[in-house]
């Protein structure tokens, strides 16, 4: 097998006292598709900032492409082709369609002080862009708060590949939408691993992931709790892992023990 | 697919149109505050002479209200304007005047000065992450009260005077502010520095990153500064700006009256805010214009002369500038209101037929 792209060896995170991370250690692969599956406190969250360069590692190593690296910024993250695309997007939506997606590596045109924004080449390559990933774009101008929730997705996921994200980090893309939207995204995760990126697709939802993942990782409570390639593993399965299995056995249980109490609230009723 | 973008343009189209025009409530405003002038008061006001009456405070109300839009579209307030005319009015008055320094070099003193208030107020705002309109309060009051304690501690009164006396005056007003005889009609030169300020802020809002970056951080500073945006930089820049823009003001008075009171300015920032609104500023950043700023200037320069031209009693100014505010507040939320149904409604639309 290929040497991956990205890797994190042995990563323990603490924040003071808490530990946030443990002892994770996580490989990402070009052209694949790496879930990471968790619910809430799982460390998710932190283990993106780690991967974006928002935090440091506190013990274990970071490789990318090889080597070893430390990330003070998220920019020298980006720098090295690390793209993430966060739950809000990082989109203005006040703002015109390509202003978002150029913003902060806007094209230049002229010299000294008359530099300036080449605005029919941001306008001309937004179009383009987003017809590559399946968006027909009526007008660059438009503000992207008229934009669907999936189609501001997309958007945001374009302008990582646009800006040669080598690596690109989802952080609960589906998380908001409604089934339609979710699908327009997952559509385009598939199109960005064809196109050779690592994607790292983060959600709780293993509905989402199945169908679209390679690998499946899931965290529980700050810990690697499953590693499987696609195959290795049932979406049953899937789902029960990422509960942490007893937990959601006991769930169920408890559920239907409440349940069969007589109460004064008709809880069948809504199905 | 082609079908559905069709479907899409036509609604795209009516909130693109909404969305644009930051500066069109000003614009009617405008029309209509001189439509009711030239009714009320028609003989003085359509003519040249009431042009150049207008205009005259408009210019420097306009300086400002362009440098507070930039601010404001950058997410935050100042408070300090105002009152920042009147200090560096000062600064440069005490210095030419009581300590013989040339008036340039007692300019750049001010500018200096003022460059280093708007750095402090953006430093403390994006350290602190305080609101920017108490930071700012709070440089106001300082400020309004070192004018009147500095002032009457050197000259023992709250006003200085003479300052048509100091080196290298003559020049210091021809820069700033000359009166430019025009057919008979004197037009103030300031009118020339705001309609450079005009179009320079403009550009560089619409047309390089840099103004792209205000946007962002007004709208999204979190999410601007994920992407590489130095959104605090940004912040304050914004600040140091108006604090340069009050400097040039603040030289533009003293050359012009040839003295400086410490009470220069005092109440002014809100009128430069409320420009801004009217002009289609939103109050939670990220959207206005430079052009309706300062068109909410010309307002403000229309209802100073109109209420005179009328003769009203002066008072009635504020009431009017309340009145003008309300309806400018109303008529921005009732169109962001109105936008915003539209794109959800078209989202929704399209997921629905996707």
């Amino acid at each position: 097998m290929a040497e991956p792209l990205l890797q994190l060896c042995h990563v323990t995170k603490l924040f003071g006292s808490v530990i946030a991370l443990s002892d994770v250690s996580v490989a990402v692969y070009a052209g694949e598709v790496t879930c990471l599956l968790g619910d809430n406190g799982a460390g998710k969250s932190t283990l993106i900032k780690i991967l974006s360069g928002v935090y440091q590692p506190t013990e274990g190593d970071f490789i990318f492409e090889g080597e070893k690296v430390t990330f003070n910024s998220p920019r020298e993250a980006m720098a090295r082709g690390i793209a993430t695309v966060y739950q809000d997007l990082s989109l203005v939506p006040l703002m015109p369609v390509w202003r978002n997606f150029f913003l902060g590596a806007e094209p230049e045109k002229g010299w000294g002080p008359f530099r300036r924004c080449d605005m029919i080449f941001a306008q001309c390559t937004v179009r383009q862009e987003l017809a590559k990933m399946g968006i027909d774009i009526r007008d660059p101008d438009q503000p992207v708060g008229t934009l669907s929730g999936g189609e501001r997705q997309s958007l945001a996921i374009a302008r990582a590949v646009y800006f040669g994200a080598k690596v690109l980090i989802l952080d609960e893309p589906t998380a908001a939408l409604g089934v339609k939207q979710a699908g327009i995204v997952l559509h385009y995760i598939v199109r960005a691993r064809q196109q050779g990126l690592g994607v790292i697709f983060i959600t709780h939802n293993p509905n989402h992931a199945w169908p679209v993942g390679d690998r499946f990782i899931i965290l529980h409570r700050g810990r690697v709790l499953g590693d499987y390639r696609k195959g290795q593993v049932s979406q049953e399965e899937l789902i029960n892992l990422m509960a942490g299995g007893e937990d959601l056995v006991r769930l169920q249980r408890e559920m239907a023990a409440l349940l069969e109490q007589p109460t004064g609230l008709d809880l069948c009723a809504s199905g | 697919m082609a079908t559905r973008s069709d479907e899409r343009m036509v609604r795209v189209g009516t909130v693109r149109g909404l969305f644009q025009r930051a500066e069109i409530g000003a614009v009617i405003g405008a029309v209509a505050v001189w439509t009711f002038f030239a009714v009320v008061t028609p003989q003085n006001w359509i003519s040249v002479t009431g042009v150049a009456r207008i205009l005259d405070p408009a210019s420097t109300l306009g300086i400002m209200a362009i440098a507070v839009a930039l601010l404001m579209i950058g997410g935050e307030f100042d408070l300090s304007t105002g009152v920042m005319t009147g200090t560096t009015g000062l600064i440069a008055g005490l210095l030419s005047t009581r300590m013989g320094v040339h008036l340039w070099a007692a300019m750049l003193v001010a500018l200096i000065f003022a460059l280093a208030v708007g750095y402090l107020n953006g430093l403390m705002v994006v350290r602190t992450r305080l609101p920017s309109f108490i930071v700012t309060l709070a440089t106001f009051f300082v400020l309004r009260g070192a004018n009147v304690g500095v002032t009457r501690l050197v000259t023992e009164q709250v006003y200085i005077g003479g300052i048509d006396r100091a080196v290298g005056f003559a020049e210091a007003r021809a820069f700033f502010n000359i009166g430019i005889d025009l057919g008979g009609v004197e037009f103030r030169s300031a009118i020339i520095w705001w309609v450079l300020i005009i179009i320079i802020a403009s550009w560089v809002l619409l047309r390089t990153k840099y103004g792209n970056w205000i946007f962002a951080t007004g709208g999204d500073p979190i999410g601007a500064r994920n992407l590489g945006v130095p959104a605090s930089r940004v912040k304050i820049s914004l600040f140091m700006t108006t604090a340069v823009a009050a400097w040039l003001v603040g030289m533009m008075n003293i050359v012009r009256l040839r003295s400086a009171v410490s009470s220069q300015g005092i109440g002014q920032e809100f009128v430069y805010i409320i420009s801004a609104v009217i002009g289609g500023c939103l109050l939670t950043g990220g959207y206005g214009s430079v052009i309706g700023a300062s068109v909410g200037a010309i307002i403000f320069g229309m209802a100073q002369v109109g209420i005179v031209f009328a003769g009203w009693d002066t008072d009635w100014f504020y009431s009017f500038l309340g009145v003008m505010l309300l309806v400018a507040v109303l008529v921005n939320n009732y169109t962001r209101r109105r936008a915003e149904q539209i794109s959800v409604a078209a989202a929704k639309a399209r997921t629905e037929k996707g």
